[in-house]
């Protein structure tokens, strides 16, 4: 097995001529807490959306698991175990919560083109989806409708239907975002406890959680990568310090605190 | 925070459960469904077979219909393709090869379905209007091939079917007779879809409509589960339309009008979309006054349309859904 799980060489993104993601070349290590940090706008987001497909690349070639995934269906690379989760927390509003875990492991273990059996067939993945619940302190939640559940938990409940699918390397797009201060230290663990034995590419904005769990890190500034390196060499660099100050003196500011 | 799980804050008191009884029923379907089944067996005492055969295949063919726009969220409006073409090749199997009526039927549900296969292929990549634009184009074609293709009898239309011997033994000639073949597959094709509904594959569906690329991100390759049920719901709608041409022994240019894909979406629309019995009770109200409003001609289509209106400003769960509305049941 290599030491690098994912891989981009040149991957670029054009909409209609704006470059969004410019030549980025990315090397995940496995088994890491890999970040991916930046101003708004940075292309972040792009970036995921071309990591899983969603989005075609305009140039460039990905690399997973030393396969060439640049032209696949993003079906099929969760099915290589590379799942991402989106910056909009990302439920089945109207099923509930034990359902919308269950959906995963479903996909995972067949029988979900199963039109004429009973839906009660489904019952056999209960156990395992009440387990992941309460790795993520939802049981309570079980028959309650996803759609009900106040934002924190949404994103706790995202979190426990990847993880259903066993995924080799998770992409988390702003776990923390819009969350309370404690719902944050809760994201913060969790994250840190599923990446055990996994990879994980996080995008973050709030800098004390990047610095808390990531072991590398990648700035991007207007869909260029300006750097790359641990917390503390990144955090140093001017040219990422001006990015910060040039948009968020906030940020800039606990930037230069690490 | 030991083990790093999120406290857990107490959530309430949990929703009221509507577990199901008993094929996928709730307590309030289930009961609403003995009540149908009930209706069904007694009607053809009190109420002319024929037009209750009527009823029933048009009943079916909105609940095949309801199937994709109510649970897949897909508006088709070319749904008289699949139906009328069951028509025609049941008609013209039963009248010009002579087969027993049940293979009539099979052969009607099966052109459905295989129609549904090239036509969903191409129309499920799109969603919402395009979707809608795309199917009724191909349901035009459908239409102007039977305008031409000899076996349908042009203007005439196919007649005079032979209702035939079911399994070659029970003479169906009476409407009484009929009529409980047409219940029978109406029952039948009700509780499929309510099974298909119902079933890990129907999850799937229910999860597609809710968030798309959350389904697809999490390994499901949506179009395949659209297409499954896009080929369900024209199957169906092509059994709909053989058994009625075999019941009504006619099947005409008017099976695979346009104007028969707008019935349809008028009947799930009054009887309320996503509901299991709406489409039922949709498909009855249109067509019962579509019978009995018969003798004003052309005004027929006028009223139609002002209930249409009605029925979108001010009822807009449709008749069965606002009744489950007032009984804050799902039915
Ligand atoms: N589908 C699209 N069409 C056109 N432009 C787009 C599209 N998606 C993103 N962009 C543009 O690309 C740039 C990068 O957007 P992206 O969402 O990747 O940023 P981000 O780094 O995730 O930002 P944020 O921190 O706000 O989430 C933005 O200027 C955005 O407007
Ligand atoms: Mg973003």
């Amino acid at each position: 097995m290599s030491d690098t799980i994912l891989e981009t060489e040149g991957m670029t993104k054009e909409f209609r001529g704006f470059v969004a993601v410019s030549d980025v070349r990315l090397q995940v290590k496995r088994g890491t807490i890999h970040g991916l940090i930046g101003p708004n706008g940075a292309g972040k987001t792009t970036c995921f959306n071309l990591l899983t497909k969603f989005l075609p690349v305009t140039r460039g070639k990905i690399s997973y698991e030393g396969r060439d995934i640049t032209n696949l269906k993003p079906a099929d690379i969760a099915r290589l175990g590379l799942v991402r989760s989106f910056q909009i927390s990302a439920v089945f509003p109207h099923l509930t919560v034990l359902e919308n875990v269950r959906l995963a492991l479903q996909r995972a273990r067949g029988n979900s083109f199963d039109f004429w059996r009973p839906e009660s067939l489904l019952k056999q993945y209960d156990s395992r989806a009440m387990e992941l619940l309460e790795d993520v302190g939802l049981t309570g939640y079980a028959r309650h409708n996803a759609g009900e559940l106040p934002y924190g938990r949404k994103r706790a409940l995202e979190i426990a239907t990847t993880l259903a699918l066993e995924p080799t390397m998770m992409l988390l797009d702003e776990p923390t975002a819009g969350m309370t201060h404690d719902d944050v230290d809760r994201i913060v663990t969790l994250v840190k406890r599923v990446a055990a034995g996994r990879t994980v590419l996080l995008v973050e904005h709030n800098l004390k959680v990047v610095e808390g769990l990531c072991d590398t890190i990648t700035v991007l500034a207007r869909g260029a990568v300006l750097a790359q390196g641990d917390y503390a060499t990144v955090s140093r660099n001017p040219e990422v310090q001006a990015a910060y100050l040039g948009t968020d003196p906030g940020i800039a500011g606990s930037t230069q605190h690490g | 925070m030991a083990e790093g799980s999120i406290a857990t804050a107490s959530p309430g008191a949990p929703p009221a459960t509507d577990e199901a009884t008993f094929f996928g029923f709730t307590r309030p379907q289930a009961a609403a469904f003995l009540a149908l089944v009930v209706i069904v067996l007694a009607s053809p005492f009190v109420v002319y077979p024929f037009f209750l055969m009527k009823l029933l295949c048009f009943a079916l063919f909105a609940c095949a219909f309801n199937l994709l726009i109510g649970y897949v969220g897909l508006l088709s409006f070319g749904h008289a393709a699949y139906f009328g073409m069951g028509a025609y090749v049941s008609g013209y199997a039963a009248k010009a090869w002579g087969v027993t009526p049940e293979v009539a039927i099979l052969l009607g549900a099966a052109t459905g379905a295989l129609l549904g296969i090239p036509f969903g292929w191409l129309a499920i990549r799109r969603t919402g209007i395009y979707f809608a634009m795309i199917t009724l184009a191909l349901a035009q074609m459908v239409y102007f091939f039977c305008v031409q293709a000899p076996f349908t009898g042009g203007e005439d239309g196919i007649q005079a079917i032979p209702r035939g011997h079911l399994f070659g033994i029970f003479d169906l000639s009476s409407d009484f007779a009929m009529y409980w073949v047409v219940a029978g597959v109406f029952l039948g094709g009700f509780l499929l879809i309510h099974r298909v509904v119902h079933s890990p594959f129907g999850q799937v569906l229910k999860a597609i409509r809710d968030n798309e690329p959350r389904a697809i991100s999490l390994g499901y390759r949506t179009d395949d589960y659209k297409l499954m049920a896009f080929v369900l719901s024209a199957g169906l709608a092509g059994l709909a339309g053989a058994v009625k041409a075999l019941a009504m022994r006619i099947a005409t240019l008017t099976d695979v009008l346009w104007t028969m894909s707008g019935e349809v979406v008028l009947m799930s629309l009054v009887g309320g979309l996503g509901t299991i019995f709406g489409p039922v009770a949709g498909a009855a109200a249109i067509v019962t006054m579509q019978t009995y409003l018969a003798e004003f001609g052309a005004w027929v289509l006028v009223i139609q349309g002002v209930i249409f209106i009605a029925a979108v400003l001010a009822f807009r769960r449709g008749i069965v859904g606002e009744i489950g509305n007032l009984l804050r049941v799902k039915l």
